[in-house]
Parts: C-alpha cells; structure tokens; sequence
C-alpha cells in the first residue's frame, strides 16, 4: 500500500485529528493551572465520581432485579446506594451549573463544554423522572398517574407513556444513560481540548 | 429496637410531608433543605481556602 493511500484512509485521518486537537499530555495532564486550587472546581468530578456510583449500582440492580432490591437487606443497600449516589450527582451537578454560570464558562470559544453539560443536566432529569416511575412499587404507581396528566398535556405521552411500566424501564435502564455517559465523555473531553475556563482576572493576562 | 431503628425513628417518613406554602411557592420542607444545602456549599466552595492553593501560586 503506497503512502499516499495509507494517508487517505478515515482511520489515518481521524487518528492524525484526534492526536492533533488532543494528545496524551493534554489528555491526561499532569498539572491544571493555578486559579484550578479551589473548592469550586471539586463539584465537576464529585459529579462524575457520583455518576460512576450511579452506574456501577444500577448494573447491579440490574442483574438481580425488582424483587432482590424490594425484599433483602443487601438489595436494599444497593438500592438507597442508587437513589443517594443520584442525590450526590444533582447535589454535586447543581453546584457545579452555579459555579460555572457565575464564572462564564461559555468564554473562549467553550460554547460547545457548556451546551453539553446544560443537555447532560436535562437529560439527567429525565433518567431521573423515569428511575422513579421504575421502582415497581405503590410509590412509583403514585408518581407515574399524578405525572401521567402533565406529560399527556405536553402532546409527549403519545409516544412516551408515564404509565408504561417496560417503555419507562427502557428509557431509565438504556436509552437515557446512554445519552447522559455519552454527553458527560464529550463534555469531559471538550474540557481537555479548551482547557479550565480561567477567571475574569486572569483573562487580559492569558490572551497577553 | 435496632441501632438503624433508633435512627430511623428520629426521621419519621411515614407522615405527611411538610410544605411552605408562600402565594404562588409550593414547596416541601425536605427540598427547601436541599437547596439552603447547596446555597451553603456554594458559598463555603468559594470562601473556605483550599489546601497547597498558596504552593501552587507560587509556582504555576
């Protein structure tokens, strides 16, 4: 194969633009800038690290089931693990979204970072309407008839059925995740390709 | 009563819950909480040093 055909292949090209726009030391780096040493900039990996619990106990509460998490001790470990890694998440997400908003992190060119994680924080409220329309108990049963009159008014309950106990379950379990994972790794990487948004005073001195 | 059930009866959970009502604001006293929380956190994250901030300062 002759170079020039080596270089026209989509894997030749996408891996020259990826280690281009993003190589291993900016990827990974060793040191963030100063302005990075305060408790500010914590909430974006305590939400990733509550994600990760998220995740790791809905996979668990996947392989044993609705009557495992209702009826034995370890389920229901497992399963407060879930409902309060999701409170950490929001908790962390929230104070996250403030911290950003007041330090306008859309600035240099970062419109992409903070469009992600603005779609990660609704789509999350969607994973986590349908985790509670999913428990499979009266509480759910509750939610998902008082929610069902609300979503139907949108004109969305005709294809997004509150009362659909599988359809829910799907969204919660499958789609939504995916999106929420995927969007966090874009977000994430978008971090590493822009870098931390500096603050206000440090902006004259940066573009110097 | 077990340890957890001592703890758990200082949390009742099986009442109503308590709202704030304020004209057109409805709100559970649970979720006021969350969010005073979060206020707290904010302001604390901003104002409370973090640690080897000054190390770093010096060299960048």
């Amino acid at each position: 194969m002759s170079t020039t055909e080596i270089d026209r292949q989509w894997t030749t090209r996408l891996r020259r633009r990826a280690a281009g726009k993003l190589p291993p030391e900016k990827l990974l780096p060793d040191k963030q800038p100063s302005y990075v040493s305060s408790w500010i900039y914590v909430f974006g990996v305590t939400t990733l690290a509550a994600l990760t619990v998220v995740i790791a106990t809905g996979c668990l509460l996947a392989i044993r089931g609705p009557q495992w998490w209702h009826s034995s001790s370890v389920g229901l470990f497992v399963n407060s693990l879930h409902l309060w890694s999701v409170e950490i998440f929001f908790f962390a997400m929230v104070v996250h979204l403030w911290g950003k908003y007041f330090m306008a992190a859309w600035r240099g060119g970062r419109a992409m970072t903070w469009m992600t994680g603005v779609v990660t924080f609704l789509t999350s409220i969607g994973a986590a309407f349908t985790g509670y329309v999913s428990q499979s108990n009266f509480d759910s049963q509750w939610i998902s008839t008082q929610a069902k009159d609300g979503i139907n008014s949108t004109g969305v309950g005709a294809f997004f059925n509150v009362l659909n106990l599988g359809q829910m379950l799907m969204w919660h379990i499958v789609l939504l995740p995916l999106v929420a994972v995927l969007l966090t790794a874009i977000h994430v990487l978008l971090v590493r390709v822009k870098g931390v948004v500096p603050p206000f005073e440090d902006v004259p001195k940066a573009t110097k | 009563m077990s340890w957890y059930g001592s703890f758990a009866a200082l949390l009742p959970l099986d009442n109503l819950g308590h709202y704030l009502h304020w004209h057109f604001i409805d709100i559970s006293i649970a979720n006021v909480v969350v969010i005073a929380l979060m206020v707290i956190t904010f302001i604390a994250a901003l104002l409370l040093p973090f640690p080897g901030r000054q190390r770093r300062k010096e060299n960048p």
